[in-house]
């Protein structure tokens, strides 16, 4: 479903992506690691179609179809979503007009008609329950004063609302507690017993104990250095990267 | 009332205003002196102290000059190439195809039906027949609860001793140039007043009245609240009102009475030039109400029209524990300037302010708050916060905040807070990743920026604002 063939990306001058290469089947969970820096957020920033990038040689496929001339609404509508590392704020903006807002804008373009308010809400309090979640939440200004572990978890029900076939999660785990892990393990894996697929990001193989992922890649300059399965999530959690980037070497 | 007599009362209604009539022979040549004011008064059969107030507002007039402490630049008017004396409109069309398509193009977004679409450019009778009946249905609930509510012209004839009362005691003629002017050539407007301890059964808005009399370019409003008595008036509907004429100089003035509340919404949006800078209406109003005792006045503004605006609804709180509220969204595009704010000036006990100003400015124009706050020697222990907040889309354009405090009681106090922000590309970049279009992204940054002013609106009004707001920011970004 998403096939990514010798990606190279810069931003400026300065080359951050060096030939990335990954393909993520229907229902696959893969794992990147890698230190800081390394190009993580990038790769997710380029495959959601941040212009700030420049792709300057390979391809993004979709279901076979390039989507590097796709707007990034246009690549939402697809089914793509990005849980960012750094939510941002929208102050004056509900969390649930936000939510309904992106849900009935991605419905009409895939020319579905709006959801009725009730069917609306219904669909929060889902999600909502799913998360475990309070109600309140709702109304509350996106992202604003949020701590950090409630902004991770407004990423998971977002995720949960719009549903999406491909689901990028980017540090959603770093500050969250071990019941939030656990809550946002469990919407993840809800959406994947429906055949969705993730890109999950992380620096703790903790994670991967919840979400247990099909393929680990390791992440390194710009380049995936290092494929394996799960095991080499705990490899990587006891020896850290040294080793890794000797091999390289 | 039978269809015809209700055709019969529309034909009337716009044979008196010069809407449908021969506008030609109604039109008054350009110029601006005596004899052209003591014409005007005459064509609108007014007595005579009407006339000689007129005149000693002309007189004033004369002996000022136009100001020019905003901050804003603009070609100076000629006063004496305006007809002051004319229909609005000055084209009489009768096919929506004469219509300027742009506009038609506005409606369109905004969601306004075909008939209403007609209504609003001054087409079609048949509709403006719908009208009347609502205008006049909606008159008998007013009549029932004493309501007066008409146009200025029919108050002059039909209250004389109220319009007379009131009329120029909040912005008295020598209050400035455009005040001065208006108040010597003023040719209709508003009229509005809640007896003692009624509250006005609905919303009253010049949209229903505008249908009956079209107001000119010299608006004249005076509201008079009656002790303990409360009114939600709206101004200007939310659809856009092309203007063809220049300068547009209003004065609003609002009395409350002792115990009693105003909330005065307006969304302006008169033609705003186009995106090259070329035309647009100039929109220099006089907006003040006073307060007695416990009494409440509420501005809510929301500004997205004109080329260049020059406005500051004003409260004097002269009575102990009065109130004033001020509350603003101004948004500037392409090469619009708002110069714009409040004054607040506290003379009473215990009197309070708030003022939110919200500034939006995009493309190449220019947005200024200009905001007095005044606590005078009496004003024991009054309070005011002021937040005055700037949001900049690109980098050609700009915004000001001039605040300006005086403060001559010891046990008063202010607070005033300002922000400038810019949207930034990462939340639109997060509003895009969810779905939502470039277009849309703004649209719903900017109405959460300027939710705090926009939950003023009553609810059919705040939504229409919300999409005047997104509406007027296209084609600024992308
Ligand atoms: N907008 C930008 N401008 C300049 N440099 C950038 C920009 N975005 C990323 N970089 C640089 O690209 C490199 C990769 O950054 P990226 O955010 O993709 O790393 P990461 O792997 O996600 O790291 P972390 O684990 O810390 O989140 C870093 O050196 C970073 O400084
Ligand atoms: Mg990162």
């Amino acid at each position: 479903m998403l096939e990514i063939r010798e990606l190279y990306a810069s931003i400026g001058e300065k080359e951050i992506l060096r030939g990335v290469n990954l393909t993520v089947k229907p229902g696959e969970v893969h794992a990147i690691m890698g230190p800081n820096g390394s190009g993580k957020s990038t790769l997710s920033s380029v495959i959601a179609g941040r212009e700030e990038y420049q792709v300057t040689s390979g391809d993004v496929l979709w279901d076979g179809k390039s989507i590097l001339e796709l707007a990034p609404e246009e690549r939402a509508h697809l089914g793509l979503f990005l849980g960012f590392q750094y939510p941002v704020e929208i102050p004056g903006v509900s969390v649930s007009n936000f939510v309904k807002t992106a849900l009935n804008a991605v419905r009409a373009a895939r020319g579905e008609e709006a959801l009725d308010a009730s069917s609306m809400l219904k669909k929060m309090r889902e999600a909502l329950q799913l998360l475990e979640m309070d109600k309140g939440f709702l109304s509350r200004s996106l992202n604003e004063g949020f701590s950090g572990g409630e902004k991770k978890r407004n990423e998971i029900f977002q995720m949960a609302m719009l549903e999406p076939r491909l689901a990028i999660l980017d540090e959603t785990d770093s500050g969250l507690d071990i019941d939030a892990l656990r809550i946002v393990a469990q919407g993840v894996n809800g959406l994947r017993s429906a055949k969705a697929s993730f890109v999950v990001i992380t620096h703790y193989q903790r994670l991967l104990d919840y979400i247990i992922p099909d393929v680990v890649h390791v992440l390194l300059n710009g380049r995936i250095v290092k494929v394996g399965d799960k095991s080499l999530a705990y490899a990587l959690e006891e020896r850290g990267y040294d080793w890794i980037k000797k091999e390289v070497e | 009332m039978s269809q015809d007599e209700l055709l019969q009362e529309v034909t009337a209604t716009d044979y008196k205003y010069g809407f449908y009539s021969d506008i030609e022979t109604d039109r008054m040549d350009a110029g601006l002196s005596e004899d052209v004011i003591r014409r005007i008064s005459a064509k609108k059969m007014e007595p005579q102290w009407m006339t000689e107030w007129r005149l000693e507002a002309y007189r004033i007039w004369l002996e000022m000059d136009e100001p020019d402490w905003a901050n804003v630049n603009y070609q100076k008017v000629d006063f004496q190439a305006i007809s002051y004396y004319a229909a609005p409109v000055k084209k009489q069309i009768t096919s929506l195809d004469e219509v300027d398509p742009e506009l038609l193009k506005t409606f369109e977004k905004l969601g306004i039906s075909l008939n209403e679409q007609k209504r609003l450019s001054g087409v079609a009778m048949d509709i403006i027949v719908d009208s009347v009946s609502v205008a006049t249905t909606f008159k008998k609930t007013l009549a029932e609860k004493g309501v007066i509510f008409c146009s200025m012209s029919e108050a002059i004839q039909e209250h004389p001793e109220l319009v007379k009362k009131y009329l120029g005691t909040v912005i008295p003629r020598t209050d400035n140039y455009y005040a001065a002017l208006n108040s010597a050539v003023f040719t209709d407007g508003s009229f509005c007043y809640i007896p003692k301890g009624v509250r006005c059964p609905m919303e009253l808005s010049t949209y229903f009245r505008i249908n009956e009399a079209n107001t000119g370019q010299f608006e004249r409003t005076l509201i008079v609240a009656d002790e303990g008595s409360f009114v939600s008036y709206l101004e200007g509907c939310t659809a856009p009102q092309r203007d063809e004429n220049q300068l547009h100089a209003a004065v609003v003035e609002l009395v409350a009475l002792d115990h009693a509340e105003i909330k005065y919404s307006t969304v302006q949006n008169w033609y705003p030039g186009d995106a090259e800078g070329k035309g647009g209406v100039y929109n220099f109003v006089t907006k003040r109400g006073i307060c007695e005792a416990y009494a409440k006045i509420s501005w809510t503004q929301v500004e997205t029209g004109s080329a260049v605006t020059w406005k500051y609804p004003s409260c004097i709180l002269k009575g102990d524990y009065s109130i004033g509220e001020f509350y603003s969204v101004a948004l500037t595009n392409h090469h619009q300037q708002a110069d714009t704010g409040t004054k607040m000036i506290h003379l009473g006990r215990n009197t309070k302010s708030t003022i939110i100003s919200k500034g939006i400015s995009a493309g190449q124009s220019h947005n200024s708050y200009r905001g007095l706050v005044r606590m005078g020697p009496r004003a024991e222990n009054a309070r005011n916060f002021s937040q005055c907040d700037s949001l900049l889309m690109g980098d050609r354009c700009g915004a000001h905040t001039f605040p300006y405090i005086e403060v001559k009681n010891s046990t008063a106090r202010t607070e005033h807070e300002a922000t400038t922000s810019k949207i930034g590309e990462d939340q639109i970049f997060y509003c895009q990743q969810r779905g939502l279009n470039m277009e849309a992204a703004i649209a719903l940054i900017i109405n959460g920026y300027a939710k705090e002013v926009l939950n003023q609106l009553p609810m059919e009004f705040a939504v229409e604002a919300q999409k005047l707001l997104a509406i007027s920011l296209e084609g600024s970004v992308g």
